[in-house]
């Protein structure tokens, strides 16, 4: 009984550990396609436009109301210290450092993570992944190469428009509910704001592009048969992704943050 | 010329290809036979490294094919599979030209769109077809689809799995003789499954037949008609009743 119990324990961080193994191969090896030719530039440009220009709404949208929040949430906060004047300037960070790179991180894992697990699974069940190979196309290089470089071109371009859209959802609070002079809530943001809490940002949205990406590709290439096995695939890796952005947040700001 | 020694393959405790010995030769037309589910599908992708062998030897004009090898080999070799595998994201002549339109056989887009268009032809399907996506294609077509884009590059070796499947009577009959045919005019090496006894008459130079993991017949088409063994005379003639059972 109980070595059965220690031996489904076993088996799992075994299964657990040759997972991560097999991830970081498969990561490795799309690294080192980008230095060997061909390269896809109409699938790159392709996802650019999948990953990077249609997710742009929902991005913007995540910012505007989070960044809304913050302000408000800040000004209550501020006001136990008599600090509201702070807002400004801990809204501006608060989005460029965190909330950015990690909600519009979240946002587009949930977005693109499963579209590209979805897609990529189903060419592999119904044989068009098989197909590629006997076409002289590495499906590695065609399918998973261009759409990791475009998310990790893509994603710090959307956190770039996140931050902006974000800090003015909170000067939308700001001078419209809490009362801050408009030219001097802007100042404010300004003032305080140093080149890398943005470029830390920025960062982020890069790592995290191509985390989303790569558990995409990985799931989707080793989907199992069926719907079924597509299914199960998108959402493990929407679930991957998400996990691994917000540890690799952690260790990031751990790394840039802490002195 | 391709020669398979002791191929084994199981998927899990289910045994495949338990020894399959095939040799075919330079320019010639095999086709394998076999019931349903007896693996011959796997056998072609075990060939094409596909899918990996558990066990045997295979070799393509005398080299084992891996790596560098693997790549020489399927620069020049052609294969329809058996649900088509179209790539549903691009048009049916895109997916044709898929080869013309990259890579080392890349032409400009109006010769590979012409290319493209004379192959769709030589399979019975119009210009109209060439603008439309693969979903909008009913089965049988998809199925000329992907044998207008296996044929595209003239290769020299191709593999059909089940071309005339799901086609009516004519059109089989189309697709035997363009098999045929690109076998004696351009002098491929093919090898082709088929359930479909008339194709196997059109097609074959040999035919081996596929019976609980071994190659258990292999012969020329004359002999297949006068060979004693009862397991290929249950199979060629349909027979309900005999060695092989149907039901279990
Ligand atoms: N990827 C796979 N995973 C597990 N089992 C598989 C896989 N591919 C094939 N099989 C099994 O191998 C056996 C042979 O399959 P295969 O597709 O080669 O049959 P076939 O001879 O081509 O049959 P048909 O004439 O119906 O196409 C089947 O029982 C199938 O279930
Ligand atoms: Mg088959």
């Amino acid at each position: 009984m109980i070595g059965r119990f220690f031996a489904t324990i076993g088996r799992f961080v075994l299964d657990g550990l040759a997972g991560a193994g097999s991830i970081a191969l498969f990561a490795l090896n799309i690294l080192s396609h980008l230095v060997r030719p061909p390269f896809y530039w109409r699938e790159f440009l392709q996802s650019v436009l999948q990953i990077g220009w249609l997710s742009l709404p929902v991005v913007g949208l995540t910012a505007v109301f989070t960044g809304a929040a913050l302000a408000l949430q800040i000004y209550a906060g501020g006001a136990r210290f008599s600090a509201e004047s702070v807002v400004p300037s801990i809204v501006a960070i608060g989005m460029t450092r965190e909330l950015g790179p990690v909600l519009g991180g979240l946002m587009v894992a949930a977005r693109v993570a499963s579209s590209i697990a979805a897609e990529i699974g189903t060419m592999k069940v119904t044989e068009q992944v098989d197909a590629l190979v006997t076409l002289s196309t590495d499906p590695t290089k065609y399918l998973a190469v261009p759409r990791v470089l475009a998310a990790v071109v893509s994603v710090p371009f959307l956190v770039g428009i996140g931050d902006i859209i974000g800090i003015m959802g909170g000067w939308l609070v700001g001078t419209e509910r809490l009362g801050f002079n408009s030219a001097t809530y802007l100042k404010n943001t300004w003032a305080y704001l140093e080149f890398w809490d943005v470029g830390s940002g920025l960062v982020k949205g890069a790592v995290f592009g191509f985390v989303i990406a790569v558990m995409g590709c990985y799931y989707g290439m080793n989907s199992d048969r069926g719907a079924q096995g597509v299914g199960r695939a998108t959402k493990t890796a929407v679930v991957a992704a998400s996990v691994l952005i917000l540890a690799t947040n952690y260790l990031l700001t751990e790394v840039f943050f802490s002195s | 010329m391709i020669e398979i020694e002791g191929l084994k393959k199981s998927f899990g405790k289910k045994v495949v290809l338990r020894d399959v010995n095939l040799k075919v030769a330079k320019g010639e037309s095999l086709v394998v036979i076999g019931g349903s589910g007896t693996g011959k599908s796997v056998l072609l992708k075990c060939v094409l490294g596909l899918v990996r062998p558990d066990g045997g030897k295979i070799r393509i004009d005398g080299k084992p094919v891996d790596g560098a090898e693997r790549e020489a080999f399927l620069a020049r070799f052609g294969m329809l599979f058996q649900g088509g595998a179209l790539f549903d994201s691009m048009t049916v002549w895109q997916n044709v030209g898929f080869r013309l339109l990259r890579g080392s056989t890349r032409r400009p887009k109006d010769e590979a769109r012409a290319i493209a268009l004379d192959k769709l032809r030589r399979v019975g399907l119009g210009p109209e077809v060439a603008d439309l996506y693969p979903a909008e294609l009913s089965g049988g077509m998809q199925k000329r689809v992907g044998l207008a884009r296996a044929i595209a590059t003239d290769p020299a070796v191709i593999f059909f799995d089940e071309p005339t499947t799901g086609l009516d009577p004519i059109m089989a009959g189309v697709i035997n003789d363009l098999i045929r045919s690109i076998v004696t005019e351009m002098g491929a090496t093919a090898i082709t499954i088929t359930h479909d006894m008339i194709s196997v008459r059109a097609i074959a130079d040999k035919v081996a037949m596929l019976h609980e993991g071994r190659v258990h017949w292999h012969g020329t088409v004359a002999e297949m008609d006068t060979t004693d063994d009862p397991y290929v005379d249950q199979f060629i003639h349909g027979r309900a009743k005999g060695p092989i059972t149907a039901l279990r």
